[in-house]
């Protein structure tokens, strides 16, 4: 755990760079953590962590497949909004934990 | 994680059944690969071809003969006999079918839609396709080709590679 400033804003990080408080989070936030990922947020993005955002905090688990069906983007648009991890970067851009989903 | 430890980068997977744990197993473990980044070949052989084959891909069964890891709702031993009931398996498969969409575990076209999707490469075992007389328009869109096993290794190289048999 490690104690961070992003966006002006001092967050709390775990191991692996996911904020361990969600209401840590904004969208300069997101800009910030994703830009070290190498990835530069649209639109596209935020609508895809806003709705990761909306559905952890309705408590419901998550999956690739739940998002492919959001009607935001399809499986495929997700793994080319988010190369190499479409659910592993997206939560850590939402700010929420790591998911610890199977599928 | 450590420093010396390479990540792993692909994973070859071969399946060679037509049952749904092994089937399954062989997707959520292609699947989960792509997910994390990690390049994926599946290779479908013998009867792990009905996975892709378009006519049997949905009907698959677990089976309940012969199955020690069988058991009754509730944990009781499920008898040998009663999985030679029939219909009780195409049943028993149904529940678990059931189970798994509650799990959000998608059925097998689909399953194989979001493998590819991520880049995940499916192929087909020559040599079976050849023993059942299937040709490659009796298979599912998602299958890349029909290969040889040596062509398959071919696609099995590079460093920190790994091929897994379910």
């Amino acid at each position: 755990m490690a104690e961070k400033e992003i966006a002006g804003k001092t967050v709390q990080l775990n191991d692996e760079g996911y904020l361990t408080n969600m209401e840590d989070w904004s969208r300069e936030v997101a800009a910030e953590i994703a830009k070290e990922d190498g990835i530069e947020l649209t639109d596209k993005h935020y609508e895809v962590l806003e709705y990761l955002r909306e559905k952890h905090a309705a408590g419901e688990p998550l999956s690739i497949r739940k998002v492919g069906k959001s009607g935001i983007t399809d499986i495929k648009g997700l793994y080319q909004l988010f190369p190499g991890g479409p659910l592993k970067l997206s939560s850590k851009f939402a700010g929420i934990p790591k998911p610890a989903s199977c599928v | 994680m450590s420093k010396e430890d390479k990540p792993l980068k692909k994973v070859c997977i071969i399946c060679a059944k037509a049952s749904i744990e092994d089937v399954y197993a062989t997707l959520v473990m292609a699947n989960g690969a792509v997910m994390e980044g990690i390049e994926a070949k599946v290779f479908f052989t013998f009867f792990g071809l009905d996975a892709i084959t378009k006519k049997q891909m949905k009907k698959l069964h677990t089976a309940t003969v012969g199955n020690p890891g069988m058991r009754m709702p509730g944990g009781l031993p499920f008898p040998t006999w009663l999985g030679g009931i029939p219909g009780v398996e195409a049943g028993v498969s149904a529940m678990m079918k059931k189970q798994m969409d509650a799990l959000d575990i998608p059925p097998v076209d689909e399953f194989l839609e979001m493998i590819t999707a991520g880049g995940g490469e499916i192929y087909a075992c020559k040599l079976a396709m050849d023993m059942f007389k299937l040709t490659k328009e009796d298979l599912h869109e998602e299958v890349s080709a029909v290969l040889t096993i040596g062509e398959f290794y071919e696609k099995a190289g590079g460093e920190n590679t790994q091929i897994i048999f379910t």
